[in-house]
């Protein structure tokens, strides 16, 4: 299974590029509100993705945590570190 | 300033829709004539999103107890039910919605967002789990951000998807809620509750159904969805509703579940506001038994649903999947919802704008309500202002059978 970062990292950008309406340039500090416009259901959607892609569940109050890429890959690291 | 610099991008929306006088999230209707009619300014309108689906809120007995309920009690009571005390009217309300539910207990919260805060904050403790439908009301995610237990969020109407999350957390200890509502609020849908209920079973989790939009309106006897898919027994917690079929404000959960009274002090959102007025108690008690002993209402609310539902859908508007008194038109973008909303405001119809995030997959949906108390003629002209902005908009064929026709040939 994708567990390293790196794979981690992939499979969040992946995902993301795949739900976005234009391409954009992603990287750990890209703000996940802010710099791609998604909303508070939005980005829900697209960390359920994620978790389909990875086999976990990320709780609501971990994702609320998240502000950039980095924080949300260190944040599914850790969980599929538990898994 | 600053303080409130963090809502700069709302506000720019929200400013927008007011420069253009014509904001779906600014109404005052300065009369109420009737369920279906209200004025703003001297312009009469027919109502079709006021989520009044059994038309009681004129209701001559509803009224009459209402006043009644005035006079012998007086206005308000001043105080919450476990600091300053319970009314009887209070007491008799939960022992009406035991006795229609057929259950043990009933508990009345002051609004139905409140019952959803209260009910979801206490069930699910520190190390409990909350599942929650993606397309869950707000009161709902609300609720489980008052509460301490871990909250996971599952596909909309998707009982694979809560199953694979139940896997997932198997060997986490702690209980397990699942919430789902009876009809949702933004699509007019249904949950699949009865392959819910056989996940719930495999997993030996707690079931919640939020039934404030199918109470009155769905099941043999008008007590929602999980009546109407023969589920009751397997439904640990009703959460509904005063404010929608019963026309008056106010929220309640039914349940079996030993022990349930110990929620009055233990649940916060119940205990530290101020208990429902006794006019509206005594409003909602008569509702209630108006809607048990007048079953005609229910088919009357169908009839007026479909008509309107199928309507649109033969107009080439985009619906919801699923007939329901809530009809959404799916539209293009938010501005179009908006203009929409206007031309039909200005056309003598209002309806409601429904944007994201409180939407689901991002939809902008212009959305109606239909009642009971609406008759077929309102329905039809409602249905035929429809096509008439939808055409001037561009948003369906000219060649569409037209609302006339449609009309003529039922």
């Amino acid at each position: 299974m994708e567990s390293s970062v790196d794979d981690i990292r992939g499979v969040v950008f992946d995902t993301l590029r795949a739900s976005l309406p234009k391409p954009v340039e992603l990287s750990d500090q890209t703000n996940i509100v802010r710099d791609l416009g998604l909303d508070s259901v939005a980005v829900m959607d697209f960390v359920m993705e994620i978790e389909d892609r990875l086999d976990i569940s990320v709780p609501l109050d971990r994702i609320a945590e998240v502000e950039n890429i980095g924080d949300l890959v260190t944040t599914v690291r850790d969980l599929k570190g538990r898994a | 300033m600053s303080l409130l610099e963090k809502f700069a991008g709302l506000s720019a929306q929200y400013n927008s829709l007011e420069s253009i006088g014509a904001n779906p999230f600014n109404v005052t209707f300065d009369r109420v004539l009737s369920p279906t009619e209200a004025m703003i300014g001297d312009r009469r309108l027919l109502l079709l999103g006021t989520n009044n689906y059994l038309g009681l809120t004129y209701d001559p007995a509803v009224i009459a107890k209402a006043v009644e309920a005035t006079r012998n009690f007086g206005t308000g009571t001043t105080g919450s039910r476990i600091a300053n005390g319970s009314y009887g009217g209070h007491r008799e309300l939960e022992h009406a919605l035991a006795d229609f539910y057929g259950r043990k207990h009933a508990m009345v919260f002051s609004t139905g967002y409140q019952a959803n805060l209260g009910m979801l904050s206490t069930l699910a403790g520190k190390n409990d789990h909350l599942l929650l439908d993606a397309d869950s009301h707000a009161s709902i995610y609300d609720g489980s951000r008052l509460g301490h237990a871990q909250v996971t969020r599952f596909r909309h109407n998707d009982p694979d998807d809560l199953h694979k999350r139940l896997r997932r957390l198997a060997d986490v200890p702690g209980d397990k809620v699942i919430v789902v509502e009876g009809i949702y609020s933004m699509l007019g849908d249904t949950a699949p509750l009865r392959e819910f209920v056989d996940v719930k079973r495999e997993w030996g989790a707690y079931l919640v159904v939020d039934e404030a939009h199918s109470l009155g309106v769905l099941g043999e006897t008008g007590r929602g969805l999980a009546e109407a898919q023969g589920v009751e027994a397997d439904v640990d917690f009703v959460v509904g509703t005063f404010s929608k079929s019963l026309g008056g404000v106010g929220g309640f959960c039914v349940s079996d579940i030993d022990g349930f009274d110990i929620l009055r002090v233990a649940c916060r959102p119940y205990m530290f506001t101020a208990s429902l007025p006794p006019a509206i108690i005594a409003g909602t008690m008569e509702a209630l038994h108006q809607m048990r002993t007048q079953p005609q209402l229910r088919a009357r609310l169908m009839q007026n649903a479909e008509r309107f539902y199928e309507g649109l859908a033969r107009l080439g508007f985009r619906v919801g999947p699923e007939l329901s008194p809530v009809v959404s038109a799916i539209m293009p973008d938010a501005e179009t919802a908006s203009m929409f909303w206007t031309n039909l405001l200005k056309a003598g119809l209002y309806t409601n704008v429904s944007l994201p995030p409180a939407t689901p997959n991002g939809l902008a949906l212009l959305r109606s309500s239909v009642s009971a108390a609406h008759t077929l003629q309102q329905i039809d002209h409602a249905i035929a202002l429809f096509a008439h902005v939808g055409r001037s908009l561009g948003l369906i064929p000219y060649h569409a059978v037209d609302a006339e026709a449609l009309i003529a040939g039922e």
